[in-house]
């Protein structure tokens, strides 16, 4: 008896001191930093892809803080949080990190489209930009409504137009595609349900058949889904996997016989990890590249110089070169130099989210700037306005050829006169639904 | 010594029945309502009202819901997330169809919506019991969530199947603030513990226990098990149907089916174990016991000023977080709600136990 009162006051007290310190918890900060939140995910079964593009971002900051000193002597601040991928968990994230800093959170990378629907509600309240770098609501284009939403270097419509333009030339022409079918194996989310109106909106058109099977997360699963392929014999499948699912889905391509040549993923189906567990059998399989590819470039010299040499780098420098690693780096990259536009108008010390905002809206990263950045051959110019949060709409594929990616396209661009329409309209119901009146955001 | 009823008489009938028949009980809670009112707007962060306070007060409706059904009639349920899932849906196509409607109303109809829902899946309770009637609810669990995925009229065709709600109003009073969504909430969850105290220790509230503790003897004295098991299925979706709505509305603001899955299920299921099965403070202390602990393991590292990565400290989070559950159900299987009764048995004798 006298063991489980000792249990319940122990537990009394370590309950008050806690409480306790959560109501207090509020660390300071120096004042000439710019503090940036980063949702990660570390752990979970979306780890082994969240992991390099937390990497790459932590890096890029460190970088930075390195070589330049910060962004016009404005140093990065960043904290991590993991997300697991979990809605719940990622808004938690969110509104722990929000307001740290001299001026609070700059931006924040949700990388999860559940999270950024999430986030979408709040930014607006919050003031604080969401950049959901190729992911989030594909009409979130539209920065009249969202005005707070950057999907930058394009969305989900944008891919899935990039790689149906693909398919389409090597057949000779969306004429072509009339009578064939077109499967789409997505994540069962949000992110994996964002492609099909595009799909659909195109098979219209077109009159290709579009079957659309889904994924149930965390997608390790996906016999019976393989099975209807076997039968229906589709004759492209697209992918729009996440985590596990990417590597299952080729492994489970291998075991039905379904040529890899005929599949196609999003840029988020196209790392090594997904690739590499199939080992051969992925040899063949394309994915979408927003941008760019795989493979160390110019900007690496400093990251060695800077970060590496002095025993700083956040991951192995080998896998530097790693598609997502590459992807985190360019991310920051384009935080960063939100931030820097932002300075430019707003002066030379720490931002609020609203002024980094302004600065998203008036990015525009030309050709020179991007050799000057060390990202050249990675990136096409980006020029950002209110009409267009995603400022690039184009797109490459790539294929793995066992042992690397190979680009094997030309630049293809999304076909605006189907696109624009479909983001006037959903943007236009989403402010229906919100009450929102659409217009431009004006910063003094 | 403080917490002595000595010298407290009852002298009517109404004294005897009153909620905390004693002086310092009901004094407690008075002050601890009056406090969570009037007090903790004055000192909360915007974190402690919208990760803290609001979850934890709207996961308290679902467990108070599930104890109804589980902790006190004895219906093992596994369909609370689809059934908050049916008050979310519900609460969110009345308010886009008819926009002008009270949102007090809103959340009465998700409640009640939820109850139709409840009521049809509480049905196979009249002929199976214990797991079996688990593994039946865990089939409703599954099969509303794939409604909600699929029937696309639920979500008004949103193409990524994920929906927002827009600015919640209170007779032309805006709730935008966490401070006004965390007093209306506190405001729904007041109203419906009260209900439900009255509900448990009336009439309903012992057919119900008389169900749990031997359904036979009780059909013998008389109580119709029909009636009772399918009340107590109607009372408990209503309150996770209210949850459900709220948890939606005024925490989430956008969701998709996948925030209701089977993994809430177990969350609400967990929380009435933890906290205690049949005992309304249970509910409570269980859900601040889940919602909490893992966002206090979380950061105890940066509290303390440990340097760790955010992998280790997730891990840290997820391996202690299990052993604190081991312990608390090893110390006090009856869970947190007899923690509190012993404390208090302890305290009527403080400072001379004998």
């Amino acid at each position: 008896m006298t063991g489980k009162t000792m249990s319940g006051k122990h537990a009394g007290i370590a309950l008050a001191a806690l409480l306790g310190v959560l109501a207090t918890a509020a660390p300071a900060l120096a004042q000439n930093e710019q503090f940036v939140p980063n949702l990660v995910y570390r752990t979970g079964a979306y780890a082994p892809n969240g992991v390099p593009f937390a990497n790459g971002i932590a890096d890029y900051y460190k970088l930075i803080n390195e070589r330049d000193g910060g962004i016009n002597g404005v140093k990065i601040v960043w904290e991590e949080c993991d997300t697991g991928y979990a809605t719940d968990r990622g808004v938690e994230c969110y509104e722990r990190l929000k307001g740290k800093g001299p001026t609070g959170a700059a931006y924040v990378i949700p990388l999860s489209t559940g999270i950024t629907f999430a986030l979408t509600e709040k930014a607006p309240v919050d003031k604080i930009p969401i950049i959901s770098m190729g992911y989030g609501r594909s009409e979130s284009r539209d920065g009249s409504v969202f005005q707070w939403n950057f999907p930058l270097l394009g969305t989900y419509w944008t891919a899935a137009d990039i790689i149906l333009q693909h398919i389409a030339k090597k057949e000779g022409g969306f004429d072509k595609l009339k009578g064939k079918k077109i499967a789409l194996v997505y994540h069962d989310s949000p992110y994996g349900k964002e492609p099909i109106a595009l799909l659909q909106k195109r098979a219209q058109m077109h009159g290709f058949e579009p079957l659309l099977l889904p994924v149930t997360h965390p997608g390790v699963e996906q016999k019976a889904t393989w099975l209807q392929i076997r039968q229906n014999r589709p004759d492209y499948v697209l992918l729009w996997g996440w985590g596990v699912m990417n590597s299952t889905a080729i492994k489970e391509a291998v075991a039905v016989g379904y040529p890899r040549e005929k599949m196609y993923g999003v840029w988020w189906s196209g790392a090594e990890q997904d690739v590499r567990p199939a080992e051969d059998g992925a040899k063949g399989y394309n994915s979408a590249a927003l941008q760019h590819t795989a493979g160390q470039f110019k900007l690496h010299e400093d990251l060695k110089k800077y970060v590496y040499d002095k025993g700083q780098g956040t991951a192995k420098w080998e896998d530097t070169g790693e598609i997502l690693y590459v992807r985190g780096l360019i991310n920051a990259m384009l935080g960063v130099e939100a931030i820097r536009t932002a300075q430019e108008r707003f002066g030379k010390k720490p931002l609020t989210g609203e002024q980094v905002r302004w600065g998203l809206e008036n990015l525009d990263i030309s050709a020179d700037r991007i050799k000057q950045l060390g990202f050249e051959g990675e990136l096409r110019p980006i020029k950002v306005s209110c009409a267009d949060h995603e400022g690039t709409r184009t797109g490459r594929i790539q294929t793995w050829d066992g042992k690397k990616w190979n680009i094997a396209s030309d630049w293809l661009t999304s076909d605006d006169s189907v696109i624009a329409p479909m983001v006037k309209e959903a943007a236009a119901k989403y402010a229906a639904e919100k009450k929102l009146t659409p217009g431009c955001l004006v910063t003094n | 010594m403080l917490y002595r009823e000595v010298g407290q008489f009852k002298t009517s009938y109404s004294a005897d029945q009153a909620i905390f028949p004693i002086a310092q009980d009901r004094w407690f809670v008075v002050a601890l309502v009056a406090f969570a009112f009037l007090a903790v707007p004055l000192f909360a962060s915007q974190y402690l009202y919208t990760e803290v306070l609001i979850p934890v007060l709207i996961l308290s409706i679902a467990a108070v819901g599930l104890n109804l059904l589980t902790g006190y009639c004895g219906q093992l349920s596994l369909g609370s997330g689809g059934f908050m899932a049916v008050g979310a849906y519900a609460a969110y196509n009345l308010a886009l169809r008819l926009p002008q409607t009270n949102i007090i109303l809103v959340f009465l109809f998700a409640g009640v919506m939820a109850m139709l829902v409840g009521l049809l899946f509480g049905l196979p309770s009249l002929r199976i019991k214990g797991f079996y009637l688990a593994v039946a609810t865990l089939a409703s669990q599954f099969f509303l969530e794939w409604a909600f995925a699929r029937v696309k009229w639920f979500t008004n065709y949103a193409p990524s199947g994920s929906v927002a709600v827009g600015r919640i109003e209170l007779f032309g009073f805006p709730i935008d603030t966490p401070a006004k969504t965390y007093i209306f909430v506190l405001a729904i969850v007041v109203v419906l513990t009260l209900a439900a105290k009255n509900l448990v220790r009336g009439r309903i509230g012992r057919m119900w226990m008389a169900i749990r503790d031997m359904d036979i003897a009780a059909e013998i004295i008389g109580i119709r098990p029909l009636h009772a098991k399918l009340s107590a299925f109607a009372v408990s979706s209503f309150y996770i149907g209210v949850a459900g709505a709220l948890w939606g509305f005024l925490r989430l603001g956008s969701w998709e089916p996948l925030a209701f899955d089977v993994n809430r299920s177990f969350q609400v299921l967990f929380m009435i174990i933890i906290g205690g099965l049949g005992t309304l403070l249970g509910s409570f202390l269980g859900a601040a016991f889940i919602v909490l602990v893992p966002i206090v393991l979380n950061q105890l590292p940066s509290w303390l000023g440990i340097g760790m990565s955010t992998d280790t400290i997730s891990h840290i989070e997820f391996m202690l977080f299990g052993a604190i559950i081991v312990f608390f159900l090893i110390a006090e299987p009856h869970g947190l709600a007899r923690l509190w009764a012993i404390a208090k048995e302890k305290l009527r004798l403080w400072p001379f136990p004998y």
